[in-house]
């Protein structure tokens, strides 16, 4: 404990959390793509002038998609840079645009932290060169999250519609039916845990992304923002209603309080212990890869909903956008708009595992009827991408989402510790993003 | 011999002719040469020692905002943290951390390091690189290793709960993670102190111990007469270093707040509050003020560690 080995080891510390926050990359990814338009002369001019750009990124088909860009355009050099997996590559970024250089041209950016960077106005808005026309490609929800205060912050790569991941093994060997709504959510988890009590309907130990996603679907939107002007309202209809279903899970302890993404967790997905996971549509590459005994095992189902009407919303996923830092904007975003709209491009994305933002692949019959393996031959893609159709509309984060769902544990997680009510929770997170927001020079109401 | 005692006078007069102007131009060049001795240490020293303490000041004294830019504020950063209830918590958690886990672990490796010394053991050299063996394992990998032990779904405290058929091993529940963590601590850091007490045995002259015996002193008579005198020193060294550690606690808690994401809050340490400050919250300003107080803090219990323990040593 002296203080050079702390300090040595405070450093192994941060990259061993960042080593641990790999498993949590697999939330977004690759691109998708059909064709460009537009005023893209000045792209392709730039395209054929050449240069160097550099690219951060930690999504797995990177390193294939700047090799086939490379390879088509002899003259541009992309450098590829890991520069860490999400909060650690947005502290890298910030630091870089708080230090007016250091940033990289093109950037891997999730949905929920774009707002942060495109409000600091780090961002290239990328209608001046024509990019707002490749609208059309993309599904609604995606766009709607590049498109902050009017403005074409990036374009998205892949997307997480939600849906019903279950063990079919657990739910037949106890004769449960699959829930369609959440009241038969909560009835199948008590009927479960009652059965047999290691077994879970899920685990939740208080996830932000998860929340506010719930949040969504709910028809809450407790995040309004208007320039610098934002309401906090986490006790909305929409949050309440979610907060209802949830809280009898976490009351009557029915939630496996094993850490997403921890060993057990993987474990919990393999032996059945952890029965259902409600998340976005990019999990099966993730069983696939970490949970391969489970092979068989598992189904996928559209999301409960709270009165029969499909309806979803997007957890995790995210795109690229071109920095203000950029000495070549033009150039980056001629990258930009190959990297997730050329069908070359979208296809190495598709091949590493990741679940599309274009609706050519989303609609695409190949795609929709590929019978997974690994899902016992299901056509998985059949209820997922109905899904990203059933996205509803209107959600924003707040542009401080990165620091807001840094402190989510501090506030509506100890709710969950404590198996009590979650408004409490909610209210007191709200408290806390209040206060941040007007620190920060935001006018937050609540 | 009288001839070398003659020869010598003219040598001492001529030395004491050449001495004075010798005597003032080497005390200036040496003087030169002295400062071109010390300047990479003084170049590293400022760089890396100074420079940040400096900053991490000025920075405590302005407030940047994500919209409206950058201000001075003075000491306000201060006179908030001072009722900023998180950086309270954090501080009272790792004091008493402290008052606790220091104790024990200096205790269990000062019974480590006399057994080692009596002389009485079979193996003293596996016992002490068994003992010592825990701090060359980094921290990072042993956090995970206990992580995986603690774990009460799969881990070695669910096999316990599932042998005694009960819940009662929670390693990572509210009540016991401070337990659990200063357990980590503990098995990491006693053979390093453990190594500390016993090179400060072993400068103990035996002629002391050979002394104590012609006198008639048992084995306890001599590690109260002898030893623990003589480790005095040694014992203050590494209280003040644990002292130090437990304030900067980071790594251990941080780790295992994976496994336990709620328990473990984002300012459960004042170390990790001023680690989310600035990585999570971009507030460096509040971030620098944390750190710069908690320096004060324990150079502040650090002094009187000292000045206590030295005093003891005059007596």
């Amino acid at each position: 404990m002296t203080m050079a080995r702390t300090a040595l080891r405070r450093t192994l510390g941060v990259a061993a959390t960042a080593a641990l926050a790999v498993g949590l990359a697999a939330c977004s990814s690759g691109p998708s793509g059909s064709t460009g338009g537009g005023s893209a002369d000045d792209l392709d001019a730039a395209l054929e002038a050449g240069g160097k750009l550099t690219y951060w990124s930690w999504t797995p088909s990177a390193e294939a998609q700047v090799a086939a860009f490379e390879k088509e355009y002899p003259n541009v050099d992309v450098e590829l840079v890991n520069a860490g997996t999400n909060t650690e590559e947005y502290t890298k970024l910030q630091n870089a645009i708080k230090a007016g250089s250091g940033a990289p041209d093109v950037v891997q950016i999730e949905y929920y932290a774009m707002p942060q960077f495109a409000l600091s106005d780090s961002l290239v808005d990328l209608s001046q060169y024509g990019l707002d026309e490749l609208e059309d490609d993309y599904s609604a929800s995606t766009w709607g999250s590049v498109n902050i205060d009017g403005k074409l912050v990036g374009l998205p790569q892949d997307s997480g519609p939600m849906a019903l991941f279950y063990n079919k093994s657990v739910f037949d060997q106890f004769g449960i039916a699959v829930p369609t709504t959440w009241d038969e959510y909560v009835e199948a988890a008590r009927q479960l845990h009652a059965a047999d009590p290691t077994k879970y309907i899920t685990s939740d130990t208080g996830d932000a992304g998860f929340a506010t996603s719930m949040i969504w679907q709910a028809g809450g939107r407790p995040f309004e923002i208007d320039g610098t002007d934002i309401t906090v309202n986490l006790a909305d209809e929409g949050t309440q209603k979610w907060a209802g279903v949830w809280n009898q899970l976490v009351e009557e302890g029915l939630l496996s309080t094993t850490a997403g993404w921890s060993d057990e967790w993987y474990k919990g997905l393999a032996d059945g212990s952890i029965a259902t996971l409600v998340t976005g549509a990019w999990m099966p590459g993730v069983l696939e890869s970490s949970v391969a005994d489970a092979a068989g095992d598992w189904a996928v189902a559209p999301m409960p909903t709270y009165d029969g009407t499909p309806v979803t919303a997007e957890n995790g996923g995210g795109g690229q956008s071109v920095t203000k830092q950029s000495k070549n904007p033009a150039l980056a975003a001629a990258f930009l708009r190959w990297l997730n709209n050329d069908p070359a491009s979208i296809e190495v994305f598709l091949e590493s595992g990741g679940f599309p933002a274009t609706t050519a692949d989303l609609e695409d019959p190949d795609f929709v009827g590929l019978e997974s393996e690994y899902f016992g031959g299901q056509k998985i893609n059949e209820v997922l991408t109905q899904a990203s159709k059933d996205v509803a509309s209107g959600w924003s984060y707040l542009p401080y989402q990165v620091y807001a769902n840094s402190i989510f544990g501090d506030t509506v997680g100890q709710s969950y510790v404590n198996k009590s009510d979650l408004n409490e929770g909610l209210a007191e997170w709200q408290r806390q993003l209040v206060e941040y927001g007007n620190e920060q020079g935001f006018t937050v109401s609540e | 011999m009288t001839t070398t005692s003659v020869e010598i006078p003219p040598t001492a007069a001529a030395a004491a002719t050449a001495a004075p102007p010798r005597r003032i131009r080497p005390r200036g060049r040496s003087e030169w040469k002295g400062l071109a001795f010390v300047t990479p240490f003084l170049v590293v020293f400022l760089l890396v020692f100074i420079a940040p303490v400096a900053y991490s000041i000025y920075l405590s004294l302005f407030r940047e905002q994500l919209i409206g830019g950058n201000a001075f504020v003075g000491l306000q950063n201060y006179l908030d943290l001072a009722v900023d209830p998180q950086f309270w918590d954090g501080l009272a958690r790792v004091a008493l951390f402290l008052v606790v886990q220091v104790p024990v672990m200096l205790a269990l490796a000062l019974v480590a390091a006399l057994a080692i010394d009596s002389a009485r053991l079979h193996a003293t050299g596996f016992f002490r690189i068994v003992i010592f063996l825990p701090y060359a394992v980094p921290a990072v990998v042993a956090v995970l290793m206990w992580g995986f032990i603690y774990g009460d779904t799969f881990g070695l405290a669910a096999n316990f709960n599932d042998l005694l058929g009960s819940e009662v091993i929670t390693p990572l529940a509210r009540e016991w993670i401070l337990v659990s963590i200063g357990n980590i601590v503990t098995w990491e850091f006693v053979g390093y102190n453990m190594l500390i007490f016993y090179s400060a045995l072993r400068t103990i002259p035996t002629e002391l111990y050979e002394a104590a015996e012609l006198d008639g002193a048992g084995p306890m008579r001599v590690i109260t007469g002898i030893k623990l005198p003589a480790l005095r020193g040694a014992i203050v060294i590494a209280t003040i270093f644990s002292i130090i550690g437990s304030f900067q606690l980071f790594n251990e808690p941080n780790i295992l707040r994976t496994l336990a994401p709620n328990v473990i809050t984002t300012f459960f340490t004042p170390n990790m509050y001023a680690y989310n400050l600035s990585f999570a919250g971009q507030q460096y300003n509040a971030s620098a003020t944390v750190a710069i107080v908690m320096g004060v803090i324990t150079a502040v219990i650090a002094y009187v560690v000292q000045l206590r323990g030295s005093r003891k040593d005059e007596r």
